[in-house]
This record gives structure tokens, C-alpha cells and sequence, in this order.
């Protein structure tokens, strides 16, 4: 029978595949000291469950030269009755240019990360989509200039080591 | 004629004092001359971590320069760090120590190794070191006049210094027992039981015990025990520690010594003519560390943990016997199996599959058969050297 890992040690499991979703459970099993059968068996719950929701790839696509158009769209909504604000953050969510949404404090309450091809794409968007939801009483859109950081990782973040390569 | 006679004497004389022909030469001069005139070097010959020191420390040296903080600090390190350092030794280790008067802050253990070393050996005096060891200790208390007394150690008994051999290596004339746990190079942890038999020869004898636990927070599915925690050692003890390792700050050089207000006053009698103060830079981003670097300290063991099972289990099964090092960032697998002594292979590794490590033999002659490989590498790199090696090992072997 598999047991189930201790519970920082599956915190352990998924912090490793999520900095790098290719690491293979042989490899997590060397890694965390914890027996590869109950390291299969982790994953696939959690696979299940929906703990891991997928395994994707972190692509710059500046680097190749495709022009993507990032921005954040603050949006106001009138809450509806019973359901609040899930039922048009539900479908916000439908569009596909909407990479992020999320329900905030504050000022606003919908903050949208919207991805397009042009800054037209952007504005159709915002004004023709969003804005004419029923309940949305208002939007604001920031284009974003340029990308640091991202879901923790720097983007032109190849530094050499600094290290000198040998010492005592 | 007798005025010309006096000059050519005085050209014959040597410039370099007697007592630095004791001190050896580094042993890795030769592989850090052709690793530098390589490329593609996959190297696990660093003794420091890859990673940088965690931004809010090195932010808060930054606002520290930004805020005129350049000058001078009191000779035993500012007063503010040295609170936050009794505070943590307490927290950690529930050891009291006045922060006044028992503590003083150091250019990196390195230097405290040396001020130990200074303030306690009389010339001829002689100070038990473990062999294999950190390369320091020798020529430390050898330019304090004194005289290395190696106890050998080796994978069978997990490179611990056995209190038995310490026994023996006992004489009249030995002042000190060096201990250097978690250790550099082999990545042994001591056993509070073996501490506590040392300790007792430290009382039966009256010696002082300098204990160097830099690599104090980095211990995997083990204990560290200070040896200062056990009864009645706090006062025999030079503990030494610092912020290199634990927080990869080892740039900043910043160490710290703990121990009676008459050693730590004799220490600082040396430190204030020769270092004057550790850097202020330094002591403020070490303070930042103290207040809020554990978390960073645990991301970091749990990183190298990982590492440290891979690159193991990989010596192992490339043939390379490798005992299982439970702290600091190191791995030291036995190369017997190739028939090389550990020089030639580190020098042929790197000749021929450009990964670098450090012969064994630079900590001492019970360090010969095996190679120190540091695994504060990132994990892709680690697995390709594994891969090289293997390689190497195989070919020597069959050969």
C-alpha cells in the first residue's frame, strides 16, 4: 500500500515541479528522499484533484521577434445579488484574450490581464467587449510598456556566475 | 671596502621571512590557472553558494551607503549587530553570551580562525586538527608559531573526529583541539555523543576548543550540535561563526567569534592593530540577515538537499563510493576505483571532460583517493557533470 508523503515533503514535490514541470519523478524521488512509487502516486492525485492544474512552458516571445501587446484593464462592476461578482468574472474569463482575472480591494474590483496582437485588438477589447457587459459600470486600460518579471522569473535574466570557478 | 662588503650580505639575504616557507602554497594555483584558459568548464570545485545574497540584504546595504554609513565601526563590530548576534544565539542555541564584551565581529571566520589562533598559542604549542580539514586551520596556527597535530579520519568512520584518536594525539605540549563541523571538504556532521567525549578530554586536559561552525545552518536529516551548548564548554570554546554560507553573503566578509571576555578581549586586542573593524557594509547588511534571513536560509538548505541526493546517489552509482555528507554543500567520493591518485584525476577530469573539482589531498594526506565536488551548482549542471564523470570513471577503470 502507498503511503502519502509528509505534508512538507509534498509541499516539496510540488514546489519542484512547479519551478521546472520537466523534472521526472525518478529524479523527484532522488531528490526529496521519498519513495518513487508514493511520488507517482502524489502527482497523479494531485493531477486528479486538480492541485496541478497543468504544465506549461514560460515562452519570451519577444526573443523570436512575435509582438504581443500586454495590458491591464481595471474594471468596475456592480455586484449582482446572490452571486456577487463570480457570475462576470465567470464571463470574463470565456474571452481568450483575457490571460488573467482576478477579483481585487479597492478602487475597482475586476483587474483583467488582457494579451492581444495590437493595441487595436486592446481597445476593441476593452470597449467593445468588457465595457458592454451588463453589470460593468467602467474600464481603464494600461498598456504595459514593458515586461520585468514574470510569475517570478526575470526575463533577461541569463547572468553568467560571477563566481571565480575555483576556490577553497 | 668593508661598506661595499655589507651591502652584498645584506643582498644575499632572504627577503621572505623563515616562518612563511612553513606555510604551503595553495593547492589548486595549478587547476585555477587551466580552468581559466578553458571554456565550457562545468566547475564543482567553488567553495561559496551560487546563489546571491537574497535582495532585501543587499538592499539594505545599499540604503546603509545611501544614508553615509562609510566610516569606521567600534573595533568589536557595531553595537546593534552585536545584539541582534547574542539575540540569535540565544534564540538558537539558548547560549548567553554578553554582547559587550563576549562577542566580537570578524572579516569572515577566516579572520576569526586567525585571531583564535594568535590570542591562545605560546610557540611550540600544538593544536589537534581532524585530517582532512579546511586548508586555514594549518597555516593558521603554523604563522602563530604553533604545530598542526593531524588525527586522521576516513569515510568508514563518516570522516568524524574520533575522541580516541583525539586521545592519543594528546601531549603535554597540546593547547587546542580545531574542530570544523559540518566540515569542508568532506560534508561530515559530528555526533553529539562524540562531542561530548571530546569535551571531556577538553576538561581532563584543560584545552581550548575552537570550534568553526560556518557551515552551522546547513545540515540535511541531521543535527548540528554546538559544541559551546554542552555542560560546562561554553567557556573553553572559541565558537566561530558567520553569515558566508548560510545567507551566501561570502563577498561581504563578515564573520563573528563567541567566547570568554578574556579570549574575545585578547582576539580584540589583535583584530583592532591588523583589521581595525570588519567592513560597515557588511555589518549593516548582516544586521538585515539577523532581523529577517531565516526564511531565505530554509529555501536554500531545501535546495542544496535536493542537489546534495543527486549528486550522491550519481557518485555512487558511477562506482565512485561516496558516504552520505549530511551538512555543508559538499560531496567527497572515494576515486580509488580509477587508480588515479586524486590529483591526477582532477587534473585529467578536467583535461579531458573540462569539469573541475578539488583533489582531496589539498585538506591533507587523508583527503588523497578522494575529490571534494561542491554541489552549490545549479541542478542542470550538476547532472551533466554527473554525466562526464561517469564517463571518465569508466574509461579509467576498464583501463
Amino acid at each position: 500500500m502507498s503511503r502519502t508523503p509528509h505534508k512538507n515533503k509534498r509541499e516539496e514535490i510540488f514546489r519542484i515541479l512547479e519551478n521546472d514541470a520537466r523534472v521526472i519523478p525518478e529524479d523527484i524521488a532522488t531528490m526529496t528522499g521519498v519513495p518513487l512509487t508514493e511520488v507517482r502516486k502524489t502527482i497523479q492525485t494531485a493531477e486528479e484533484d486538480g492541485t496541478i492544474v497543468k504544465y506549461k512552458t514560460m515562452v519570451d516571445w519577444d526573443r523570436i521577434g512575435i509582438e504581443q501587446v500586454w495590458s491591464l484593464i481595471e474594471v468596475r462592476v456592480r455586484p449582482e445579488r446572490e452571486v456577487g461578482f463570480d457570475r462576470i468574472a465567470e464571463r470574463i474569463c470565456r474571452f481568450p484574450e483575457a490571460r488573467s482575472v482576478y477579483l481585487l480591494s479597492g478602487t475597482y474590483d475586476i483587474a483583467v490581464i488582457a494579451v492581444c496582437k495590437t493595441m487595436q485588438e486592446v481597445s476593441e477589447f476593452a470597449s467593445q467587449k468588457l465595457a458592454t457587459l451588463d453589470n460593468v459600470e467602467g474600464t481603464v486600460t494600461h498598456f504595459m510598456l514593458k515586461r520585468y518579471k514574470q510569475d517570478g522569473e526575470v526575463l533577461d535574466g541569463t547572468s553568467k556566475s560571477k563566481r571565480l570557478p575555483l576556490t577553497l | 671596502m668593508s661598506a661595499i662588503s655589507t651591502i652584498k650580505t645584506h643582498h644575499k639575504r632572504d627577503v621572505i621571512s623563515q616562518r612563511m616557507k612553513l606555510v604551503d602554497a595553495s593547492g589548486i594555483r595549478k587547476f585555477f590557472d587551466l580552468i581559466s584558459s578553458m571554456e565550457d568548464v562545468i566547475s564543482l570545485g567553488v567553495g561559496e553558494p551560487d546563489f546571491a545574497t537574497p535582495w532585501h540584504i543587499r538592499e539594505a546595504a545599499i540604503y546603509s551607503l545611501e544614508r553615509g554609513y562609510t566610516m569606521y565601526t567600534s573595533n568589536r563590530g557595531m553595537p546593534e549587530l552585536c545584539q541582534q548576534l547574542a539575540r540569535y544565539l540565544q534564540a538558537t542555541y539558548d547560549l548567553e553570551y554578553n554582547a559587550q564584551s563576549e562577542l566580537l565581529i570578524t572579516s569572515g571566520v577566516s579572520e576569526g580562525i586567525d585571531l583564535a589562533m594568535r590570542a591562545i598559542l605560546d610557540p611550540g604549542d600544538e593544536v589537534i586538527i581532524s585530517d582532512p580539514c579546511y586548508v586555514s586551520y594549518r597555516s593558521c596556527i603554523v604563522l602563530a608559531g604553533g604545530i598542526p597535530v593531524p588525527i586522521p579520519t576516513n569515510p568508514d568512520n563518516k570522516f568524524i573526529l574520533k575522541a580516541s584518536d583525539v586521545e592519543a594525539g594528546i601531549t603535554p605540549r597540546t593547547k587546542a583541539i580545531m574542530i570544523g563541523y559540518p566540515a569542508n571538504p568532506t560534508g561530515a556532521v559530528m555526533p553529539r555523543k562524540e562531542l561530548e567525549r571530546i569535551g571531556k578530554l577538553a576538561e581532563q586536559h584543560d584545552l581550548v576548543i575552537i570550534s568553526d561552525e560556518i557551515y552551522n545552518r546547513l545540515v540535511y536529516d541531521a543535527e548540528h550540535t554546538c559544541i559551546a551548548t554542552l555542560p560546562r564548554m561554553k567557556n573553553r570554546t572559541i565558537f566561530l561563526g558567520g553569515f558566508s554560507k548560510a545567507y551566501a553573503m561570502t563577498g561581504w566578509r563578515i564573520g563573528y567569534a563567541a567566547a570568554s571576555d578574556q579570549i574575545i578581549e585578547a582576539m580584540n586586542r589583535i583584530h583592532q592593530y591588523t583589521m581595525l573593524c570588519a567592513p560597515i557594509m557588511g555589518q549593516m547588511a548582516a544586521i538585515e540577515a539577523l532581523k529577517s534571513g531565516e526564511q531565505d536560509v530554509d529555501c536554500m538548505v531545501e535546495e542544496y538537499d535536493h542537489r546534495r541526493r543527486v549528486i550522491v546517489k550519481g557518485f555512487n552509482e558511477m562506482g565512485l563510493n561516496c558516504f552520505e555528507p549530511k551538512g555543508a554543500f559538499y560531496a567527497f567520493p572515494s576515486i580509488k576505483s580509477t587508480g588515479l591518485s586524486s590529483e591526477e584525476f582532477a587534473e585529467r577530469l578536467l583535461m579531458e571532460e573540462q569539469v573541475a573539482v578539488v583533489p582531496g589531498s589539498a585538506f591533507g594526506k587523508c583527503g588523497e583517493g578522494h575529490v571534494r565536488c561542491c554541489y552549490a551548482t545549479c541542478l542542470d549542471d550538476i547532472q551533466e557533470a554527473l554525466t562526464r564523470m561517469s564517463r571518465f570513471a569508466a574509461k579509467y577503470r576498464e583501463s
